[in-house]
Formats: C-alpha cells, structure tokens, sequence
C-alpha cells in the first residue's frame, strides 16, 4: 500500500460507516478518488468495490479526476442567481478558458459549480480554495485570476 | 479529575468579568465566514498591529457574527465608562481612523457607527436595539452571536451556558420531556412537529443503544442561520444535544454539518473537545450514570440527506436514499436502534427552554407556534442577514420594517420563501403571519427560514428554472416522477426562458407538477414542484409573454438561444 493512503487509513478501524469519512481525507490528500485507492478502501472496510464506488458517485463531492492546484466554486444558489452569479461564473469560464466541472492544462485552475455556499447575504460569492470571496463582480474576477497568468 | 460545575462556573464568571471589567478598550472582530469573506481577518490584523506600533493596551477578540451581513465587516469596541458601539464596513483604512480617533482620543467616529449596546449613551450614535433592523427583533437564539468568543467556552458557561443541562441532570429525563412539551416547541427544520413527542416515542422505545443527530445539513440555498449558529455559539447547540440525550438516555451523539462549511466543522470540534476537558461529555457525567459522547460527521454535499432517514443512511456510510416509513426514526433509526434527530435551531431552543423555563419561552409566539425563530434574509433586499423574529410576526415587517425593503430604490416583485421546496408570495400578501402553518395556505412553508427577496429586475421564469436545475440535480433518484418529472420539468421551462415555449407547456407544466407531488415518496419530490407552480400562479403572465411573444419582460433570459 502507497504512503498517503497508509497514514489515512491508520486512523480507522475498517467499519462500513468509516466509507465516507475515509474517502473524504483520501480526496483531501490525493486531490480526488483514484480508483486503486478505491480498491484499497473497499478491501479495507469490507464493502464491495461496486458500492463503494456506488456510495462516491452519489455524493457531489467526490470527485473522480485529479483536480488544479486552485479550487474555484461557484455558488449557483438562489440568491447568487438572482444577485448576478450566471455572470460571474461566465466571466470565470472565459478567463480560465474552461468550462464549469475542467481543469486548465496546466493543473492551475480546476471550475465547479456547488448548490449553495451558504453566504447568500453577501452574495454572489465563490470560494477560492475554501475561502469565501463575497460580491463578485467581473472586475473582481478580472483581479482574481489574472494574478494567476491567466488572461 | 475533572472541576465539578460550580467550580467551572465560578472560574468562567471570573475571566468573563476581569475581561467585561478591564480598564482597556476591549475590541470585537466578527470573524465569522461572512465578515471573512469581507475581510474582517485583514481588520483584525491591523487592529493589533496598530496597537503594537502605536504602543496602546486593548484586547482584541475574535468573536462570532452579529448577522448584519449587510455592514460586514463588523467590528464591536467597548471602553471603561462608554456604552459598546458596534461599527459596521470597516476596513484596514477605518481600522486605523477607530484607533486614531476613538482609542487614542475620544471621538467615537459616529458616521461609521451602527448603534450603541449597554448602559449609557452617546448622543450622535442610536442605541443599536431601537434602530430599524434590531427594533422589532428579539435575540434569544442568537442572543451570544458577536458578542462572545465561539472558541472559548468559558465565555459561553459564564453566560448562563449549561445551566439548562445542569437542571436538566438535577429534574430527571420525565420532567425534562414535560418541560418541552409544555413549551410547544415544534421543529425548526420545516415540518413543525412538536419536538416532545419525537422525544416520548424514542424514551418509550426498547434498546440498549440510542441516538441523538443534530441535523445541520441546511441545504435550501438561501438559509444560512444554522450556519451562524454553529460559527457564533455552538455550545448552545451542544447544550441542547447533552439534553436531548438526557432526556431519552441516548449515548452517542452526531452532528451532520456541511463539508461546505469549513469554518463550522473547526469551531465544532474545538466546542467538543472543551467540553471533554470539562467533563461535559465523557462516561459519567458530573458524576451521574449518564454517558453521552458526540462525533461531528461531515456531508458530502448531498441535499437529499437533509431528509432524516436519507441522513441515517449517509451517517451509515451509504448512499443518502431515504427509507420507507414507518417506522419513524424515533423507533428505528441509526443502525436500526431509536434516533432523535433535531435541527440545529431546535436544540437551540431546548437548551434555552432548560434555561430559562416554559413560561419564558411561551411569551412569544402565537397560539400553536411559539417562540422565536430566526431568519436567513438575502437577494435583493437591503439589510441581508441573519434576523430573529417572534413567530407570527407578518413577512412585510420582517422584509420592510427589518431588512428594509428593496436595495437599490427598487420595487419588490416577490419573496420567495421556504427555499426550493417553498414558493412565491407576492407583494400583495406580505402581510400574512409567518408562523408553522399559515404559509401553507399560499402554497408554500416556512421551511428552514429562508427568504430571498426578488425585485422587478428578476425574471420569474428565470427563477423557476434555477429552482428546477437544483432539484432535478438533487433527486435521489428512487421515485421515477421525481428524477425524470423534475428533468422534463426543468427542460419545458429552459425551452420557455429559450424562445422555445409552446402554450401547452404551461398546463403541461401544472399537471406534471401534480403528478409529481403525488408520486413522490420523500418531501423532495413532494414539494420540487411547488416554486413553478407557485410562479405560474402568480406571475401567469411572464410564462405567456416568453411563450406568446417570445420575450422577458425582465430582459433577463436570452430568448435567442
């Protein structure tokens, strides 16, 4: 067994219910759930490699690719819709040069839209890496990401 | 050896007071996500770089969210013989002015203040509790948000904190269930049902094993008070949860947050782990023969599993489908055994019930909704935030007296209420009561205390499509009329707001609707339809001028596609 996923799974025990939480640091450490280490864990906790693959497409967290070195969410809930977020997310998309749910070439930026953040009364917000960024504008996003050499 | 609870108390009440006491200027930055996400860290930052360079004593306090996201960054500064003044869009620049010209000297910097809190006056500033937005509120539930820091307990014990639980120990599972039931308190999560009973069933149940959730999932987009709740005082929750599971001899506890939440899960678990220092959780508490233990479990981003049998299933480690009922949770919930599971809000309200008594809580409220109940405002409405109202209070008070009615000088359209499950009112029936059961007389519920407000610069029909996008995306996918009526639904009104509406689509529409409703097994689909239908009943027109005429009228939708 590889390194990471060794101390990950140090942590628990092998019951079922450790699945979730499981998978969760294993996408927090590789960026996204490969499918050995899918194997591993369903050898692990003793769930089918069908449910434990079952149970990682039901939850829209788990990813299945690897993803850029910046994560950008979009919030498309209510209140970012009607506060102008269809906008922002395309203005995102055009100076990314991906579309919602990529990953640029160069593993810099990798685009997801969620439900809702749960900051709708600063919105439109998205969050950079975890971090909340509140009332975007399209100048805001021009900011944001050309730092990054992205034009 | 853990201190026993007077000795906690007294310990708590003495740091509390030489800090309320101290003869420097106390400094409060709200550092929850939203003041984050407007910068309050960086405010933080140059509060105490100030200081050092300027070389004046002031503590500096992180605290949670007073739920003013309108004027985020807020920051509250007490000094010895001056009432507290909140102040609201600071920014490092205004930092800098505070210090230079309320802490150094002594001009309060009025034009930056929101209100003033506690005793004494000072004349250019209103004391914040008789302002607009904090008038016709009530701070029960959110009594500490801002004003205690949600990472120390003791700021939280020495404000009557666990005291509710201490009774609770001292009265006896029984009483603590009486005391519940004479409060009324009905759930805060959307469905209302009193929480007393769910209590009884799961007590009357046979098992050795017992569960208590505290369902946090909060997935309607537009609600965030659960949120603030868990950033700004989450021992008032865990209070409620050490309750509960008193109450029904439970002795395991999980908290479901949202792994969207990031700052929520750290300030849990801190909560947590301080109340193992303190021997509030553990075997044997304060030496009583209950046991109690809590485990925070991280969503993975599934609405569905704000169902309760769809979150068991999650918290088992399998796909968030809900179970058929009965039986109910109470009876057989996690791993099959009896499980409580309550909204945040509501333990929140049990916590505060075991404080202060039923009486209290039963002053407020209306006959068959009592108490208070917070809400998530936010769209297009001026003062967004987090506010706290007496159930029975109308929306228009809560939208025009509170939140202050529309931003930007313009009309309301709608309010959309309950999140995607709820629907429209329009301006015309503002003055409804919003209390458990009137909403749904309008089609639509209180939910979980979301209101969105909607100008006239908003498409409906644009708005009816986002709602569906959401729902169709989150079907669990069990009961065909919910995962393919929400798709077709959804693709009828994106061919509407596309230029390729029908007038077919419109009936269409209403009886795909109902069959949905009718089909569905969980509150999902029973309740995915009701943002169109609630539309089209108000707002017939948009529908028939993008269908008819092939335009917005809001000019929102691209109707060329």
């Amino acid at each position: 067994m590889e390194e990471p996923l060794r101390t990950i799974l140090s942590s628990f025990t092998g019951k079922p219910d450790e699945l979730i939480p499981i998978m969760q640091q294993v996408q927090h450490v590789y960026g996204y759930l490969p499918e050995h280490v899918m194997s591993e864990i369903a050898e692990f906790t003793g769930v089918p490699g069908s449910r434990v693959y079952a149970v990682a497409t039901f939850y829209a967290q788990f990813r299945f690719t690897p993803i850029g070195r910046n994560h950008v969410t979009v919030c498309r809930g209510t209140s970012c819709h009607v506060r102008g977020v269809p906008r922002i997310l395309e203005e995102i998309e055009k100076n990314l040069c991906i579309s919602d749910g990529q990953t640029t070439e160069d593993m810099e930026y990798s685009l997801e839209t969620v439900a809702c953040i749960g900051a709708c009364g600063l919105s439109p917000c998205i969050m950079i890496n975890r971090k909340v960024k509140a009332k975007m504008t399209p100048k805001k996003v021009a900011e944001l990401f050309s730092k990054g050499g992205h034009k | 050896m853990t201190l026993d609870f007077d000795e906690i108390q007294k310990r708590a009440h003495e740091e509390w007071e030489t800090l309320k006491k101290s003869a420097q200027p106390l400094i409060f930055v709200g550092t929850a996500t939203c003041g984050r996400s407007a910068g309050s860290l960086e405010v933080l930052e140059t509060f105490q770089a100030e200081a050092s360079r300027r070389d004046f004593d002031c503590t500096v306090v992180e605290v949670g969210c007073i739920g003013l996201c309108y004027a985020e960054p807020t920051v509250f500064i007490t000094k010895p013989g001056r009432p507290g003044i909140l102040y609201g869009d600071i920014d490092p620049g205004k930092a800098v002015e505070l210090c230079e010209r309320y802490l150094l000297c002594d001009d309060p910097a009025a034009e930056y203040a929101l209100g003033t809190v506690g005793e004494g006056s000072i004349d250019t500033i209103p004391t914040l509790y008789q302002t607009a937005v904090f008038r016709q509120q009530v701070r029960r539930i959110l009594r500490n948000c801002g004003f205690i820091d949600p990472a120390n307990i003791s700021h939280y014990i020495a404000n009557e904190g666990y005291t509710g639980f201490m009774k609770a120990l001292s009265s006896g599972p029984d009483q603590v269930i009486d005391e519940i039931r004479k409060s009324g308190l009905r759930g805060r999560g959307g469905a209302g049902f009193p929480t007393w009973r769910k209590w009884k069933f799961c007590k009357d149940a046979k098992s050795d094993e017992k569960y208590i959730i505290c369902n946090g999932s909060e997935g309607d987009p537009g609600t965030f008070s659960n949120k603030l709740l868990f950033e700004s005082d989450p021992h008032s929750i865990l209070e409620g949860m050490l309750i509960a599971a008193f109450a029904v001899n439970a002795e395991k506890g999980y908290i479901y947050c949202p792994s969207e939440y990031p700052l929520a899960l750290e300030r849990l678990q801190r909560a947590i782990n301080q109340m193992e220092k303190y021997g509030l959780l553990g075997n044997n508490i304060f030496g009583s023969s209950f046991n109690f233990h809590i485990k925070i479990k991280e969503g993975a981003g599934a609405y569905i599993c704000g169902e309760e049998t769809a979150l068991i299933e999650c918290i088992e480690g399998n796909r968030g489908i809900p179970r058929f009922r009965p039986p109910f949770p109470p009876v057989s919930g996690l791993w099959n055994n009896p499980t409580i599971i309550n909204n945040v809000e509501t333990l929140a309200c049990v916590t505060l019930i075991l404080q202060k008594g039923y009486e209290w809580f039963d002053e407020l409220g209306t006959e068959n909704s009592k108490g208070t109940k917070t809400f998530s405002l936010s769209g297009n409405i001026q003062h967004s935030g987090v506010v706290e109202v007496p159930l029975g209070i109308t929306l228009e008070e809560i939208i025009y007296a509170i939140g202050g009615g529309a931003r930007d000088n313009k009309k309301i359209k709608t309010v959309l209420i309950g999140g995607p499950g709820g629907g429209c009112v329009p301006p015309n029936l503002l003055d409804i009561p919003v209390d458990h059961d009137s909403l749904q007389k309008f089609g639509t519920s209180m939910g979980s205390g979301g209101i969105v407000v909607i100008d006239e610069s908003t498409c409906m029909v644009d708005v009816a499509c986002n709602f569906l996008e959401f729902s169709q995306r989150e079907s669990c996918g069990t009961c065909v009329p919910c995962r393919l009526g929400t798709k077709k639904m959804y693709e009828i009104v994106k061919d509407i707001t596309e230029g390729r509406g029908e007038p077919k689509h419109i009936d269409l529409l209403v009886e795909l609707g109902e069959a949905i409703k009718l089909g569905s097994f969980c509150g999902l689909g029973q309740t995915a339809p009701n943002p169109v239908l609630s539309t089209i009943r108000y707002f017939l027109d948009e529908y028939k001028e993008h269908i008819n005429s092939k335009k917005c009228p809001a000019d929102v939708c691209n109707m060329n596609v």
